[in-house]
């Protein structure tokens, strides 16, 4: 217990927060790169994902490969993705930002099997009838995909988000070791000199954020349901509002689709 | 493939670590589950203490995580208990869920037909609900243990001798054929356990769900399970 205080009063240490300070410190400064390097990541990610999703969700071209994407991404260990892309793009990019890009690729690529899978399967949830209502009533496939499936796919899309957001978070902690900045500097630095301060003040740091970025998420995703779509209490519906991980797993099995919108946890 | 020729003893001895480190918490992960997931379908609000918990415990990045339960265990750093018990909180965080979507998708009618055939609760439970839950619970259990797995390696930083290491020495070597190595011999293990957990799913659960009447002894044991229920 005394760790967790000591580690916690050494978090909260002014000290630790001076501009200027000998690197990893001051931990507002790897606090705010860890989060850059989430949103950028997650955002480049998103720009890839969500149209290849909503594409293979509208027209059900691709399914297969979505499903077994996201599936073998899942055995992709993060740590040899990471160490793979850092010596690979080396023989080709200079040393001085090797690091970076290789975390940068890295991080992107393991952001997009989650949010490939909440598009996708957040359009395919769409109810078909619903959509050939909007059919029949004149709207083109472009109005169908952006004024009915999208809206009504939200929270499932927003829900994949949230899972990429947290492996990233997580994963950015593991490229400190290929140069990235960010919390697991600190940790690194800590494991280095042997100071539980900053081993265990970065690790519940890095932890408060990963549940702060989640808790905000998963208010966003009751938030982004259209209005008059009432939630319903089935509990295919009600699996909507859980984390992405398990509850596509278990819902596609119930659908007899076997999609799976989880790639696991890193 | 020179390196690896040349240190196939070494891929091999952390290989098979990998395999041994990462059995017990995917084992016991499910073992665990089960009962959490019966006492979370007791009721609503317990059902929602349980599943927050876990999903709260699979929010915890895995490098932190790590790092931080030496401190809660009062074990060394470098322990091999804290990675399987991290992996354990993760696989019980993920498995809790499935195991208690998998005891509710059981038929009510079928439980109440049992209980109705003069089940005791206990042995209902074993013999009807449990078995029928089989098929959720096995997909729940797959992807523990491909998550399972895959993370172990990270538990390298910290000192642990699995595939991870390679990943590792071959950034510091410069050698990406060390690292591809590991990635391989990872996702091969992957494919084995999922084959592994297919092949004993197929022999404990003889019916439609998980074999779909291949033989005629499980095709009539299909007709006789859906008659029952």
């Amino acid at each position: 217990m005394e760790f967790f205080l000591s580690a916690l009063a050494w978090l909260v240490d002014p000290a630790n927060y001076v501009a200027g300070s000998q690197s990893p410190l001051p931990i507002s400064d790897r606090l705010m790169e860890h989060l850059s390097y989430t949103v950028i990541c997650v955002l480049i990610s998103a720009l890839i994902a969500l149209p290849l999703g909503f594409y293979i969700g509208h027209t059900g071209r691709g399914r297969q490969f979505v499903i077994s994407f996201t599936g073998g991404a899942r055995a992709m260990p993060t740590l040899g993705l990471l160490m793979a892309l850092s010596v690979a793009l080396g023989y080709v990019l200079s040393f001085t930002i090797v690091g970076f890009a290789a975390a940068f690729t890295a991080l992107v690529i393991l952001a997009i099997p989650s949010t490939l899978a909440g598009a996708y399967s957040g359009i395919e949830s769409v109810d078909r009838i619903t959509v050939d209502a909007a059919r029949a009533s004149g709207m083109s496939e472009w109005q169908i995909l952006t004024r009915v499936e999208i809206p009504l796919a939200m929270p499932l899309i927003v829900g994949g988000i949230r899972a990429s957001f947290l492996q990233v978070i997580a994963t950015a902690v593991i490229a400190s070791y290929i140069g990235l900045g960010g919390i697991g500097r600190i940790i690194s630095s800590g494991i280095g000199l042997n100071d539980n301060d900053r081993i265990l003040g970065g690790a519940l740091l890095v932890t408060a954020l990963a549940l702060v970025v989640d808790a905000i998420l998963a208010l966003a995703q009751r938030l982004v349901r259209p209005r008059g779509v009432t939630p319903q209490r089935s509990r295919r519906v009600v699996a909507i509002e859980e984390p992405i991980y398990v509850s596509a797993e278990s819902r596609g099995l119930r659908a007899g689709a076997g999609n799976s919108a989880d790639e696991g946890k890193q | 493939m020179s390196w690896t020729l040349d240190n196939l003893d070494l891929v091999i001895e952390l290989t098979l670590n990998h395999m041994r480190l990462s059995v017990l918490p995917i084992v016991l992960s499910l073992v665990i589950a089960i009962p959490l997931a019966w006492v979370a379908n007791r009721n609503s609000a317990l059902r929602a203490v349980t599943i927050t918990a876990g999903s709260l415990l699979y929010t915890i990045p895995s490098l932190p995580l790590f790092v931080i339960l030496p401190y809660v265990l009062g074990t060394q750093f470098i322990s091999e208990t804290n990675i399987v018990v991290a992996l354990l909180i993760y696989g019980v965080a993920m498995m809790v869920r499935s195991a208690a979507d998998a005891l509710a998708s059981v038929d009510a009618n079928t439980r109440q037909a049992a209980t109705a055939m003069g089940y005791s609760a206990w042995s209902r439970f074993w013999t009807v609900e449990l078995p029928l839950a089989g098929p959720v619970l096995l997909a729940g259990l797959r992807v523990v243990s491909v998550s399972t797995i895959a993370l172990l390696s990270v538990g390298a930083i910290i000192g642990s001798r699995n595939l991870g290491y390679l990943f590792l020495n071959g950034r510091q070597r410069t050698n990406l054929e060390e690292i591809l190595a590991g990635i391989v011999a990872s996702v091969l293990i992957a494919l084995l356990f999922d084959l592994i957990l297919v092949v004993l799913g197929r022999m404990l659960m003889r019916w439609p769900e998980a074999n779909r009447g291949r033989t005629t002894a499980s095709r009539s044991l299909a007709l006789a399970t859906k008659a029952d229920s």
